[in-house]
C-alpha cells in the first residue's frame, strides 16, 4: 500500500507526515514538499474552464521512477498526499480515492476533537492508527 | 421531536454560564467569549459539512454554502435573504432566527440580544475563515426574532 502519508495544512505547512521506515525519509519529505506546487496549479484551475474538477480528489499528482504521488484536496485547503510505489500496479485508482477518503474521514474526526487546537501538529493516536492501516498491507 | 431544541437550551445555557462566570460590568468580554467560542465549533462544523460538497468556484459559492447548507445543519432552515453588494460585504437575513424565537417577538429585551448573536456570529466567522474567507461578523436586530448579519470581507 502506501508508503507515505502527509497532511499538509492550509497555509503550506505539514501537520503530519509519516512513512515507512527506510534510510532515506528526507526524500519522501522532499517529495511532498514539491507536490504541493503541482497541487497548487490544479487547486487554481478550478472555475477557469469548463471542464474543471470539482472534486476533492485530484488524481495523480505526477509519477517518479519509483512512486507515484496522489494528491486531495480538502474544501478548507488542507491537503492529503499519498505515495505508492510504482510497482504496485494492482493499485487502481478507485482504492486510491477510498483511501483518501478514509483519511479525510479520519482528520474531520480528529479536528472535532476539543483537545486538538486547530494548526497544530497531529498527534491523535487514533489518526496514527488509521494512517497505519494504510501502510501495512503489503 | 426533543433533539431539535438540545442546541437552543444548551445555547441559553452557555450564555447564561458564559455571563454568570465574568464580572458584571465587563460585557464585552462576554460577547467576545462567546464569540471566540463560536469561532471554534464554526472551524470543526464546517470540516464537517464540507466533507461531501464539491469544491468551491468563487466566494459566492462558499457564502451560499453558508446560507444553505450551514444555516439548514444548525437552524434547521436557510437564510430568507441574501444580499450583497459584489464588494465583499454580505448581508443575511434571517427572518426568524432561531436562537431569538423563544425569547421575544417585538421590542422586549432587545438589550440582551448582542448576548445570544455573538456566539452565531462566531459560527459564521469561524466557517469562513477555515474556508479561506477572512472576515468581520456583526449581527443587528431591529425586531425579534428577525435578524440580520453582516459579513464584511477582508482583503488584504
Amino acid at each position: 500500500m502506501a508508503v507515505c502519508v502527509a497532511v499538509i495544512a492550509k497555509e503550506n505547512y505539514p501537520l503530519y507526515i509519516r512513512t515507512i521506515p527506510t534510510e532515506n525519509e528526507l526524500k519522501f519529505h522532499y517529495t511532498v514538499h514539491t507536490c504541493l506546487d503541482v497541487i497548487e496549479e490544479k487547486v487554481s484551475s478550478v472555475g477557469k474552464s469548463s471542464n474543471d474538477l470539482r472534486e476533492l480528489y485530484l488524481g495523480l499528482l505526477y509519477p517518479t521512477e519509483d512512486y507515484k504521488v496522489y494528491g486531495y484536496v480538502t474544501n478548507t485547503k488542507v491537503k492529503f498526499v499519498i505515495v505508492v510505489e510504482s510497482s504496485n500496479t494492482q493499485m487502481r485508482d478507485n482504492e486510491i480515492r477510498n483511501m483518501f477518503k478514509t483519511l479525510h474521514n479520519a482528520y474531520v474526526d480528529m479536528l472535532c476533537n476539543p483537545f486538538y487546537t486547530p494548526g497544530e501538529n497531529v498527534k491523535s493516536k487514533a489518526f496514527d492508527n488509521t494512517v497505519n492501516q494504510m501502510m501495512i498491507q503489503d | 421531536m426533543a433533539d431539535d431544541f438540545i442546541f437552543d437550551f444548551l445555547h441559553m445555557e452557555i450564555v447564561n454560564f458564559v455571563q454568570r462566570t465574568t464580572s458584571p460590568d465587563d460585557k464585552d468580554k462576554v460577547i467576545s467569549k462567546l464569540e471566540q467560542m463560536g469561532y471554534r465549533v464554526g472551524q470543526s462544523l464546517i470540516e464537517k459539512f464540507t466533507r461531501e460538497s464539491p469544491r468551491f468556484s468563487s466566494e459566492l459559492d462558499i457564502i451560499k454554502f453558508v446560507c444553505k447548507d450551514l444555516w439548514n445543519g444548525v437552524y434547521k432552515k436557510q437564510v430568507d435573504n441574501l444580499r450583497t453588494n459584489h464588494q465583499g460585504v454580505y448581508v443575511l437575513q434571517d427572518n426568524k432566527f432561531r436562537l431569538l424565537t423563544q425569547m421575544s417577538s417585538g421590542k422586549q429585551y432587545m438589550e440582551a440580544a448582542p448576548q445570544y448573536l455573538a456566539f452565531p456570529c462566531g459560527l459564521i466567522r469561524g466557517g469562513l475563515a477555515n474556508l479561506g474567507v477572512n472576515c468581520v461578523v456583526t449581527a443587528e436586530v431591529s425586531t425579534m426574532p428577525a435578524c440580520k448579519f453582516q459579513v464584511m470581507i477582508q482583503r488584504t
